[in-house]
């Protein structure tokens, strides 16, 4: 039976709910863990009612001990099991920095070859709930600078639940990192196993003008910008990255080559982030001689995310900054 | 004469292989110092001599199935669990023979086929990762048990207070083995840790915990053995201090500044090697001649070691991000 037939109306969170149900139902090696992932059923209720189709002894609610229970996590991953282990918010990823850098990523490399670590972290991520500094950052790109770790950021249901059944198949350890404001999505979405490959971005819209590279929920903001820069004959492409370590730079360079302008959009801090590392590798290419413009970044400002709604929008780039920058690249005025 | 729980316990040919490989150690250890003196290893490196009967009693009953995680203090635990002293050399002197292909030097031995899941470079970063090994075990209805080696350091960092108290929750079968050689690098437990004894901390996660002297094989072993039969019963983890000494300073780098001549000195009248060596003798499990053909023996594995390593290849540079990734498969 051909899986992409069959496609059913879900919300994001349900996509990655059937992908945990259908790794659990096929591999008994492997287990959920996470802060109240069991009853609670996830600050974001994502692993609701697995506990009760798998039990407590494969979706184990962990104290809360970030640090140790990646550790474990990652140990588990090293002598047989497949854990996926959901950070209740991305920002807590912090607490695990040790286990995740200098354990996770590295493992295979200092052991030469001989130890694989095929770990999934799940993180929840981004800004507009309201909930301030600490429960709303975007630090994907932080993970993007570790070698020996893979960076998806799904931005559609179908992604998400494709993403984290292509990281549970990958022997090395992956990091999703998942939008809070997409969990209620809907999209259609395959029945059934399948991957979505990583390291492999998607064209969403294509364009001739202007290119505009975003991840996660910034791509539904670029494409509502592109729609409305149609309107006045701007025709923007949008790259929906997907994985930010890998970067699929052929898909990339391809783009900038037929519209000679790139815009970067994240929801990172500005500096130092993926727009850094995906202009500076532009410049970098055979595609630099085709730009007819400078290359713009659209990130976060540079403070934390505040809790001032306004200010909370402000702070990350919307659909009209978006346009308003698009429009403004397209006709040089940058 | 009371007959230790060593003797008792054991097979003589056991005990004489556990007696060998401390000597294999203590050989190994020198061999690699002198190495690094000729500009063979270069980097740094963490020497446990005074350290063996720690490493060795506690792997006495262990067999490859079951697992350990190490220290940055970890070549002593390597050798006592199986590993080969010449690919131990050929990683040192950064060799492609090596246990993890010249990529992880002395910080990192490991040989995961005996069970040893790696020295860690990071205090403290090796517990949780024995917590997920055990854990491991219980899922897959596997009868192993994880040690975790640590330093009287690591009892410090808060992944040694989450992870025992997640293998507690979980009544996991981890054996927490706390090697307290008196100092992380120069900071003394007394000045360092609330607690006289790091035992102690094992009230705190409902789990058994003892101190013994580190340096009488005998107690070690008998502790350690209580400790992986409770944890092969599915009764939980259990926590071992062994009270023990480094000879030499933290790293190639310490002068000795925090710790007199005169307590080295003492310490090193309790050499761990020379006592269990008169143990075995005394309780007629060899003789004279027996020793010190055992020590002949693990000078010459050494010696046959350093020359393996030296004639080994060193890696190619084009293969600097070879592993990093697992390889495509085909």
């Amino acid at each position: 039976m051909n899986a992409m037939t069959d496609l059913r109306l879900m919300t994001y969170s349900e996509a990655i709910r059937e992908a945990m149900a259908i790794a659990l139902e096929a591999d008994p090696t492997v287990i959920l863990m996470g802060e109240d992932i069991g009853v609670y059923g996830g600050a974001f209720q994502v692993t609701l009612d697995l506990i009760d189709r798998f039990g407590p002894d494969r979706v184990m609610d962990t104290p809360i001990s970030e640090l140790g229970g990646a550790g474990v996590a990652v140990g588990a991953a090293l002598t047989g099991l497949k854990p996926i282990f959901e950070f209740q918010f991305s920002d807590f990823a912090m607490l695990a920095m040790e286990q995740i850098v200098n354990q996770a990523a590295k493992l295979r490399y200092m052991l030469g070859g001989e130890a694989s670590v095929p770990v999934v972290f799940r993180l929840p991520s981004g800004s507009g709930t309201g909930a301030a500094a600490q429960h709303s950052q975007s630090i994907e790109a932080w993970f993007g600078h570790v070698p020996g770790l893979k960076v998806l950021q799904p931005s559609t249901p179908e992604d998400a639940k494709g993403m984290l059944l292509a990281a549970l198949a990958d022997p090395d350890p992956v990091m999703i990192f998942e939008h809070k404001l997409l969990y209620k999505m809907k999209g259609e979405v395959p029945a059934g196993h399948y991957l979505t490959p990583i390291g492999k971005a998607a064209i969403r819209r294509e364009g001739t003008d202007v290119t505009i590279v975003a991840g996660s929920i910034m791509v539904h903001r670029a494409l509502e910008a592109a729609e409305k820069l149609a309107a006045e004959g701007i025709s923007a492409e949008v790259i929906d990255l997907r994985s930010i370590r890998p970067i699929d730079h052929a898909t990339i360079l391809a783009s900038v080559k037929k519209t000679g302008r790139l815009m970067v959009v994240y929801e990172g801090v500005k500096a130092f982030g993926v727009g850094a590392e995906i202009s500076a590798m532009v410049s970098e290419s055979e595609a630099f001689d085709f730009l007819d413009a400078p290359i713009l970044r659209l990130g976060a400002a540079d403070a934390p995310v505040p809790y001032n709604p306004d200010l909370e929008r402000a702070a990350v780039p919307q659909v009209d900054t978006i346009e308003a920058a698009a429009r403004r690249l397209a006709r040089r005025e940058v | 004469m009371n007959i230790p729980f060593a003797i008792r316990t054991y097979a003589p040919e056991i005990l004489r292989e556990a007696l060998k490989r401390m000597y294999l150690i203590r050989r190994f250890e020198e061999g690699a110092e002198d190495s690094y003196m000729r500009g063979l290893i270069h980097g740094t490196m963490h020497l446990s001599i005074g350290q063996e009967a720690s490493a060795m009693a506690t792997c006495i009953e262990l067999g490859d199935n079951d697992k350990i995680t190490s220290t940055h203090r970890g070549h002593g635990h390597c050798i006592a669990k199986g590993a080969d002293v010449g690919r131990m050399f050929a990683e040192f002197f950064g060799k492609e023979t090596g246990y993890c292909h010249g990529r992880g030097g002395s910080m990192h031995i490991a040989d995961v086929k005996t069970g040893n899941l790696g020295a860690n470079g990071i205090v403290g970063g090796g517990l949780p990762i024995a917590v997920g090994a055990a854990l491991s075990a219980k899922r897959l209805g596997r009868p192993d048990v994880t040690v975790c080696f640590f330093g009287d350091g690591a009892n410090n960092e808060g992944a040694f207070h989450e992870s025992l108290n997640m293998a507690a929750v979980w009544k996991l079968p981890v054996i927490f083995v706390c090697e307290n050689n008196g100092y992380g690098m120069s900071t003394s437990t007394a000045r360092s840790t609330a607690v006289k004894r790091i035992a102690d901390r094992a009230a705190g996660y409902s789990m058994p915990g003892v101190t013994v002297d580190g340096n009488d094989f005998s107690a070690v072993a008998e502790a350690v053995h209580h400790a992986i039969a409770r944890a092969r019963a599915g009764e939980g983890p259990s926590l071992v201090e062994n009270l023990t000494y480094r000879w030499r300073g933290h790293s190639k780098s310490d002068r000795n500044r925090y710790r007199t001549k005169e307590e080295i000195a003492e310490w090193m009248e309790r050499d761990p090697i020379a006592r269990f060596r008169a143990e075995l003798i005394a309780h007629g499990v060899l003789d004279e001649a027996g020793a010190n053909a055992i020590e002949t023996q693990a000078q010459a594995y050494v010696e046959a070691g350093i020359e393996f390593a030296k004639a080994s290849p060193a890696p190619g540079i084009g293969d600097v991000t070879r592993y990093v990734y697992a390889e495509a498969q085909g």
